[in-house]
């Protein structure tokens, strides 16, 4: 269990809204191992999103640690996060979240603005990103002149630029076509077998989830598996 | 700076509404361009800029006349090295909107007091030798195509010469440049003897006096000697100095400085509410974006500087186009009411200065509240939302 990447101790989320009370996430215990590719399903509501940005950091748990990659998320301070989200998380969304404004190329740009890198370098890492994820023939092309498909794509690409070893995605098919979908996720398998990226992917989709090596459920805010496919 | 792609794009999100923010950005920066300026030309007003040199008139209002007897008390007086009078003659040329002023003078008097006004001797002696001569400044020359021995007339609007009409005429016997680069020259002088024997109010008046203080005279004991000396007799005095002076002068027209200030004041105000408004709605449309931007490691800070960027951007496109404007306008209103303001109307580098610095406070104003609001965003919420 120490060979863990990332590992949930005991971690509680109360939201507060209004006066009741919302247990969303209880005394959850998890470890992933690197080089894993878990899919968490689960209810909507069920707290998903949640155990996600909390293994990011973008979230603080009520109660319990968080620790990725030997640091304790919960311990940190905010600059310290962002810091820390630039260089070891990438995140994909369920609708893609571009910057409609910039070209895909300059969205793939993006975390490295927060790097030492040049113009050139930055350019260079952008390039080889997008040709992971096979879209270099789109580089100049804005997010709305793109299919759903090859956005997400795009967005894959800015997640993976800054090469960190954990990629965390939200129902990043959930917006897609099986076929589509089907690609997206055969391109998540890849990064996960040759790129050795560890992924964590929230889905309510069983034939998602297939396409992870396991599958936990979230359920009355704990982690229980089920046979996987 | 690497974030300039970022934030110029964000700018021109929506390209309509930016055009037209910039827009009246532009247009205030315009109207602060050339109302500063105008200002400044008036209050530096008429011919001169001399600050050594004081100036006697009314206590009540310049628009009275001063007994000239007054001239050889002045002239008595510790601490006045030279004096002179000038009168308010108020004519115009062909046109009643060719105004500018004209001065009944003493010649070498008048010369002695105005060293920056340079005209050569031959010239100078031309015009002593002719009682109807005048002469006049480059800048009036240069207006109004004149020449040495031209005639012209000048219609008065307060004084009526003994043939009973207001048509005065003037024999051009010399034109002056002036050395100070900031003064002007759109002036006609012409002789007090000659003025004081032909208009019908006769000869024991005249409109003020200036005078040169000797080195190291007090201005202001000076000042108040020759206002004490006439205090009690029916034509009291205030003196102050010529650049007050002018500054007196252009309050009869209004005081304009006061106006531009008002003017200004709402334009600026109603700017701060439309660019305020424009980032507000910038930032509130793209708060999934701004999260995003937190979510790869964007530091909050960094997020508040960059939409504060943004804002200044704005101010700063508008506000440079509005100046850039108004010195082509400040040239060809300048160069129309060039007999108003012989100088010019000039951008001066103290306006440009202070518009840079009023472009970058509106910039913080109107972008400080979106700014604040895109820092302190959730994450979590943001994208929940989104
Ligand atoms: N910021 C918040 N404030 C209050 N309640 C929240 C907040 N975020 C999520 N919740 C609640 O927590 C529960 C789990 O939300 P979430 O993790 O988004 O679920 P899922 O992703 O599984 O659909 C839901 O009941 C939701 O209403
Ligand atoms: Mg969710």
């Amino acid at each position: 269990m120490s060979e863990a990447l990332a590992e949930l101790r005991g971690v509680s989320r109360v939201y507060q809204k209004g006066k009741e009370r919302v247990d969303v996430l209880h005394e959850l215990d998890l470890d992933i191992p690197g080089g894993d590719f878990l899919a968490i399903m689960g209810p909507s509501g069920s707290g998903k999103t949640t155990l996600l940005n909390l293994l990011g950091g973008l979230d603080r748990p009520t109660n319990g640690t968080v620790t990725v990659g030997g640091a304790e998320l919960s311990s940190m301070s905010n600059n310290q996060l962002s810091n820390w989200r630039a260089t070891h998380v990438g995140f994909v969304f369920q609708f893609y979240n571009l910057l409609p404004v910039l070209t895909a190329q300059k969205n793939v740009e993006l975390p490295l603005l927060l790097t030492n890198f040049n113009a050139r370098e930055r350019a260079e890492r952008a390039a080889i990103a997008l040709d992971i994820v096979g879209l270099s023939d789109r580089a100049r092309h804005l997010p709305r002149e793109l299919s759903g498909g090859q956005e997400q794509r795009v967005a894959i690409a800015r997640a993976i630029v800054s090469d960190p070893t954990l990629l965390l995605c939200d129902e990043p098919t959930g917006d897609l076509d099986r076929g589509t979908a089907d690609e997206i996720l055969g391109l998540l398998q890849i990064l996960n077998r040759e790129h050795g990226k560890t992924i964590v992917m929230v889905t309510h989709d069983a034939q998602a989830a297939e396409f992870a090596t396991r599958t936990l459920h979230v359920d009355k805010g704990q982690l229980e598996s089920r046979a996987a496919a | 700076m690497k974030y300039f792609g970022l934030i110029w794009h964000n700018v021109w999100r929506k390209k309509i509404r930016t055009s037209l923010t910039i827009l009246s950005v532009l247009v205030a920066f315009l109207l602060f361009a050339l109302l500063n300026a105008v200002g400044q030309a008036m209050s530096t007003g008429g011919a001169t800029t001399g600050a050594a040199r004081l100036v006697v008139v009314d206590k009540v209002t310049i628009i009275n006349f001063l007994p000239r007897s007054y001239q050889n008390k002045i002239a008595q007086v510790p601490g006045v090295a030279a004096v002179s009078h000038q009168s308010w003659f108020g004519g115009f040329y062909q046109d009643s909107r060719n105004q500018f002023p004209q001065f009944p003078v003493v010649p070498d008097e008048y010369l002695a007091l105005y060293p920056e006004f340079v005209l050569p001797d031959e010239q100078l002696q031309a015009w002593k030798r002719n009682r109807t001569g005048a002469i006049i400044g480059r800048d009036l020359a240069e207006l109004y195509e004149l020449k040495i021995g031209d005639r012209i007339p000048i219609q008065s609007t307060i004084f009526t010469n003994k043939d009973g009409g207001r048509t005065w005429e003037f024999d051009i016997e010399g034109i002056f440049d002036t050395t100070d680069p900031k003064g002007g020259t759109a002036v006609l002088l012409f002789h007090y003897d000659y003025f004081a024997e032909s208009n019908t109010f006769g000869d024991g008046f005249v409109g003020w006096y200036t005078l040169r203080l000797a080195d190291g005279a007090d201005p202001v004991e000076v000042a108040n000697a020759i206002d004490e000396q006439f205090a009690n007799s029916p034509n009291e005095t205030r003196t102050s100095t010529e650049a007050a002076f002018a500054a007196s002068f252009a309050k009869q027209f209004g005081n304009i400085a006061l106006i531009v200030r008002m003017i200004l004041g709402a334009v600026f105000f109603t700017l701060l509410l439309v660019a305020g408004n424009t980032m507000s709605q910038s930032v509130r449309e793209r708060i999934a974006e701004l999260a995003v931007l937190k979510t790869v490691g964007f530091r909050d800070g960094t997020v508040l500087g960059i939409v504060l960027t943004e804002s200044i951007l704005i101010m700063a496109i508008g506000g440079v186009l509005g100046l850039g404007l108004g010195w082509l306008a400040a040239q060809a209103i300048g160069s129309a009411m060039a007999m108003f303001v012989p100088g010019g109307i000039v951008i001066s580098a103290d306006i440009i200065l202070l518009a840079i610095a009023v472009m970058i406070a509106a910039g913080l104003l109107s972008g400080v509240f979106p700014a604040v609001k895109a820092m302190r965003l959730s994450i979590v919420d943001a994208l929940a939302r989104g």
